[in-house]
């Protein structure tokens, strides 16, 4: 079984967020990169199935030199490949997408992973885009998996439940938080990680569908009031809830 | 200018994003002059297109079919897709539900279209649409256009208002559809609800308990609380990540980033990760027993104290104020 993961390398979710001067792009003082946290469940899914069914892994990442750092932490998981599509410019999901999708044609996965959503842009646009390039079928924001016969059942997360489907293969699949418990690298894996070649490979210029026209802050919320220091408040808590806000 | 409007239903009756996306479309329909057309695809949908006319739609496209009694992302982008190029459509909308992310860029793929996913705002400027949509999980919020022929937006549930309904019927005409066996290789064969809960990313009050709850024996009380309120329980990452409480309902930038009206943190302390995905709130109220916990800086409301003894407190003054008015 030909297996893909693609991920990407994004602020820590635990950064601040500061816009740079020029109110096109984030400040990225101080600002650690880590693989983006769901992309880490794909990556996890991927060797599980391998483990079950046999067959190769291989991730790849879009974007500039510092995504060898997420590379490298899924060669240590345990990967057999990894690719760099470099490209050191800002692309909109479709241009990721394009860059993608062009390469995974040429090495034809059985079944290709996401995380359900990149928590740098939020677009959740990608994998789903790529499933549309390729021409497969897609289910996103997995909880469960099921592989057997050529086909796979899934099941995604909805507002208030779950959908059970059942899709062809090959296919693509983004993963959401609780579809599994992604491994930390042994220290062997990730000694050997460290001598292990990334392919590199060079990506033609795209023009964008998007344009980001500014960037800013959110508008600062005007300081909260403390309404007292234990259980006599509540009524004047309840009070302000049903006259000032309103919101009972 | 043509705006095509997906209007999501479940077992025949429409999502309310769904009448908040038409509204939105009308909105930026009457600045830029122009008409709405909603879209229903299911499996026997036409008795309640016409209801879309109420929220502001000039026509409703209807795509029925038994095989589309069940969502299908391939089909259902396949028809979405021909009914946008069919009627020229200029814009296309969707609500951004677990429906509507989904088939979003796979229309957008097929129509080759720029899509801003998940906006909270839309506005006009010089003729063309501008959309707000938070980056970052909301730590910073961008201003976007789509540079595209065709352009596509989903908006997030819960932002937008959809009003009252102005209960106008719009004419309703039937989508022609080709749909082949082939479009159906992807389909849902089942829906599990959760039992009776009430989901966060839908909910307009939200209690989260946060890791001062001390273990998921305790999370009794959060949950009488958001019942006595009608609203949902929500959990803070620390809590999901140790198996207190079910993944579905964490809130925050690896959880849902939710905005209902009233969210009540309790014992949360306020990590980054967890004010972007609450801090769009319309109200907020904070009750924790340390002062410096950073929840108190997005809360509108807070009480310094031990959550112990104030959460009972709480939900017995809102059973007091419902049963009363």
């Amino acid at each position: 079984m030909k297996l893909a993961a693609c991920i990407n390398h994004v602020p820590d979710t635990a950064a601040k967020i500061n816009v740079a001067a020029d109110r096109m792009s984030i400040d990225k003082t101080g600002v650690t990169n880590v693989i983006n946290p769901y992309d880490e469940f794909a990556v996890e899914e991927c060797l599980r199935l391998k483990e079950k069914n046999g067959g190769d892994v291989t991730v790849i990442s879009l974007g500039g030199d510092a995504h060898k750092e997420s590379l490298r932490k899924a060669l240590a998981m345990g990967v057999d490949k990894a690719v760099l599509l470099k490209d050191d410019g800002v692309r909109d999901s479709y241009g990721v997408a394009r860059g993608l999708a062009d390469y995974l044609k040429e090495i034809s996965p059985d079944i290709v992973f996401f995380g359900k959503q990149s928590v740098d842009y939020d677009d959740g646009a990608v994998g789903v885009m790529v499933a549309e390039m390729l021409g497969l079928p897609s289910v996103s924001v997995v909880v469960k998996l099921e592989v057997a016969g050529g086909k796979a059942v899934a099941e995604r997360e909805i507002e208030g439940g779950r959908e059970v489907v059942e899709t062809t293969l090959p296919a693509v699949f983004t993963a959401q938080k609780g579809l599994n418990e992604p491994r930390y690298p042994s220290l062997k894996g990730i000694m050997g990680a460290k001598s292990k070649p990334i392919e590199e490979r060079p990506l033609t210029a795209l023009t964008a569908k998007a344009a980001l026209v500014q960037m800013q802050k959110p508008p600062a919320k005007p300081a909260g009031r403390v309404i007292g220091t234990d259980a006599t408040a509540v009524p004047e808590l309840v009070r302000l809830l049903h006259e000032e806000a309103k919101v009972i | 200018m043509k705006i095509l409007v997906f209007a999501e239903q479940r077992e025949n009756k429409f999502k309310k994003p769904a009448f908040e996306a038409v509204r939105a479309a009308r909105n930026v329909a009457d600045q830029l002059g122009g008409e709405v057309i909603g879209l229903v695809i299911g499996g026997a949908v036409q008795s309640i297109a016409a209801t879309l006319g109420g929220y502001g739609a000039t026509r409703v496209c209807v795509a029925e079919d038994p095989r589309l009694a069940m969502y299908s992302p391939t089909a259902y982008a396949k028809i979405i897709a021909a009914v946008a190029q069919a009627q020229q459509a200029d814009v296309v909308m969707l609500p951004a539900t677990s429906m509507g992310k989904d088939l979003a860029p796979r229309v957008a793929v097929k129509l080759d279209a720029g899509l801003a996913a998940d906006c909270i705002a839309l506005k006009v400027e010089g003729g063309e649409i501008v959309a707000t949509r938070p980056v970052y999980a909301g730590k910073a919020l961008t201003d976007v256009k789509m540079t595209s022929a065709l352009k596509m937006f989903t908006l997030r549930p819960n932002v937008f208002s959809a009003g009252e309904s102005a209960d106008a019927s719009a004419p309703v005409e039937a989508a022609s559809l080709a749909l082949a066996d082939q479009d159906f290789t992807c389909v849902v064969k089942e829906i599990k609800q959760s039992s009776g809960k009430l989901d966060v990313a839908e909910a307009d009050i939200i209690v989260t308990g946060g890791r001062g709850m001390k273990g998921p024996e305790h999370f009794g009380i959060i949950e009488q609380l958001a019942q006595a309120l009608g609203g949902a329980v929500g959990a803070s990452r620390a809590v999901v990540d140790a198996g207190w409480r079910p993944h579905e309902e964490q809130v925050g930038q690896t959880g849902k980033t939710v905005s209902p009206s009233l969210y009540i943190a309790v014992a949360v302390s306020g990590a980054i990760q967890h004010l972007a995905g609450m801090s769009s709130s319309k109200y907020i109220v904070a009750i924790n027993k340390d002062k410096d916990a950073p929840i108190f800086q997005a809360a509108t409301y807070g009480i310094v104290g031990d959550a112990f003894e104030i959460i009972p407190a709480l939900t017995a003054e809102v059973k007091k104020l419902l049963g009363k008015s």
